[in-house]
């Protein structure tokens, strides 16, 4: 079942087959979305009433096109206000973390290791549960002591981004240390040699080796905060980020609307994982 | 040895993580549990007591979602892996250069879009008014519309086209690194294609088969989405279960419980597969 290695050609010709079948199952679900964001019709499905783009342009009930529904693209902002916050952040604390795991030895970092990459196997949903107990519990305690507000702790737009931010940094801690272990150290030991301080030499030499990982892993963090839902669900207050905005609409029933969005989410995200792809390939 | 300013910085580099592992995971953690073990005897008073579990065991509707769940969760993964290795086989051994780099990023784009956008597309392909249903009548294999959605088998479709690609980079990532010549000296000494599979490349694939496994089976059990939207009503998820508890019964108690039951389970068979194959975690998902 190698190329050296001669097969019968009915076997090779149902292998190929079935690879193909895969592919387009793949490809089907994505396909039928785009599709049908062109359709003139009020409902995403047959039959086929022509072609419009009334979808995403659209003013008159009731086509109502992405760029005029105001409920959507709210919400576009939201998630997009998240997606910073959540990058910016994971990425600060991932840098500090892979210093911290590549550069030095202390008792207890086999275990904090193992900690940092435990929220991969906590599920979202719990993950979101667990904060969302955790804070209510502090701010009733704080409210009872002082008798203010405290607004911050309970479900809205900072939990959410603790909430996600709980989880990326891990995929953001392991993309920089694998960086930075193939970083040589002698090159900063040479800017130290050459009067560089401490702090100098890390910016100028090691930070611009790290950045096509940190770039990387800034992306990969806003895709990931853009499309987070489980964890999201749990903390969201009246402010929602585009997935639960969709997700309410989707349960209602759905107009083309949704698939105009997601169309254009799909070439956004496909967009994005091959910059980060581009980013990652330049580290050789 | 260790100056001054080293030590600082170490401590500097050491804050941000303990800040974040102990605020947003350790403790919540600990706050989940000590609700999922506390009984409302009154409004807002509260008794240590395991009547939250003890409501788990003896209602049959609780525990048999949750049993439901993992078996389909079970299901869901070995169906993933027995559909994707023959994929993984092929892109890591019968393609090369351009293609194989092609076929690989293929498989990816689905997988950075919206889970919720992929739901979406099954929606419309599988409902009533649906484009398979419309095909079928179209092809004359069915009379009438034929509804496909709100059933285990879509549930199925869905959380195995969810989580396919974890399931395959990690065989592609291991077959790939088996030498080609070790199934040629399998041929030679006589070996027939069923004996090299189960003999060279399953051993050797191993450890990617287990983390695919582990990792499949915890975004099967803990997904929502999925179930929920190809599911209908009556999906029975336990995701959908907590959900219900926390938002719409507003019982946080019973929801804490049912959470931190979801979350053993997921650890427990975590550790098991890592124990298995005798592996780490640390290897495991460093390689995802």
């Amino acid at each position: 079942m190698i190329p050296t290695v001669p097969q019968p050609a009915f076997a090779k010709w149902c292998y190929r087959a079935y690879v193909t079948a895969f592919f387009v199952y793949l490809a089907l679900p994505l396909t039928v979305v785009c599709v049908f964001a062109f359709n003139n019709s009020v409902f995403p499905s047959l039959p086929w009433e022509g072609f419009t783009l009334a979808w995403f342009f659209g003013t008159e009930t009731p086509f109502i096109g992405v760029f005029h529904e105001r409920a959507i693209i709210r919400s576009i902002g939201t998630s997009a206000f998240v997606a910073m916050w959540v990058s910016g952040l994971a990425v600060a604390v991932g840098t500090c973390n892979a210093f911290l795991f590549v550069r030095h030895d202390f008792r207890g970092k086999g275990l904090l290791y193992m900690l940092m990459l435990l929220p991969l196997i906590i599920p979202g949903v719990i993950l979101g549960i667990s904060i969302l107990v955790f804070s209510s519990s502090v701010a009733n305690t704080l409210e009872d002591a002082t008798g203010l507000w405290f607004d911050g702790l309970r479900p809205g737009l900072i939990l959410v981004i603790l909430g996600q931010f709980s989880f990326i940094t891990t995929f953001a801690t392991l993309v920089i240390s694998a960086r930075l272990q193939k970083f040589d150290p002698s090159l900063e030991e040479a800017a130290l040699n050459l009067g560089a301080s401490k702090w100098g030499a890390i910016r100028q030499i090691t930070l611009p080796f790290l950045l096509p990982a940190i770039v990387a892993s800034a992306v990969v963090s806003v895709l990931m905060s853009f499309e987070n839902f489980n964890t999201t669900l749990m903390l969201v207050g009246s402010d929602s980020p585009l997935t639960i905005t969709m997700f309410d609409k989707l349960k209602q029933g759905s107009t083309p609307v949704l698939n105009a969005v997601s169309l254009l989410l799909i070439m956004i995200s496909a967009a994005l994982g091959m910059m980060s792809l581009l980013f990652q390939s330049r580290k050789r | 040895m260790v100056s001054d300013t080293s030590r600082l910085g170490f401590y500097l580099l050491l804050a941000p993580i303990l800040l974040w592992l102990i605020v947003l995971i350790i403790l919540p953690h600990i706050g989940l549990f000590i609700v999922s073990i506390s009984e409302k005897i009154g409004p807002r008073e509260y008794e240590t007591g395991f009547d939250n579990y003890a409501a788990f065991f003896t209602e049959p509707l609780y525990w048999r979602t949750f049993a439901r769940t993992a078996i389909m969760s079970i299901l869901a993964t070995a169906l993933t892996l027995i559909l994707g290795f023959p994929i993984a086989y092929y892109i890591a051994k019968l393609t090369r250069g351009r293609t194989k780099t092609t076929l690989f990023l293929m498989c990816m784009i689905p997988f950075w879009v919206s889970e919720l956008v992929r739901t979406f597309g099954w929606m419309i392909l599988l409902r009533e008014t649906g484009v398979i249903s419309n095909a079928l009548q179209y092809l004359g294999l069915i009379d009438g519309p034929v509804e496909m959605l709100y059933n285990d088998a879509a549930i199925m479709v869905g959380l195995v086209y969810t989580s396919i690609l974890f399931m395959v980079v990690p065989l592609v990532t291991t077959l790939d690194s088996l030498d080609d010549s070790l199934i040629e000296a399998g041929y030679d000494l006589g070996g027939t294609s069923t004996s090299i599979m189960r003999e060279i490349v399953i051993p050797h694939a191993m450890p990617g088969i287990v983390s695919g496994c582990i990792v499949v089976f915890m975004l099967s059990l803990g997904n929502y989405l999925t179930p929920i939207l190809l599911g209908g009503k009556d999906s029975l998820w336990f995701t959908g279960m907590i959900y219900t508890q926390f938002i719409t019964r507003f019982n946080w108690e019973l929801g804490s419980a049912f959470g931190f039951l979801l979350l053993a389970l997921s650890s427990l068979v975590v550790f098991a597969g890592l124990k298995l194959s005798r592996q780490s975690l640390t290897e495991t998902m460093g390689r995802t």
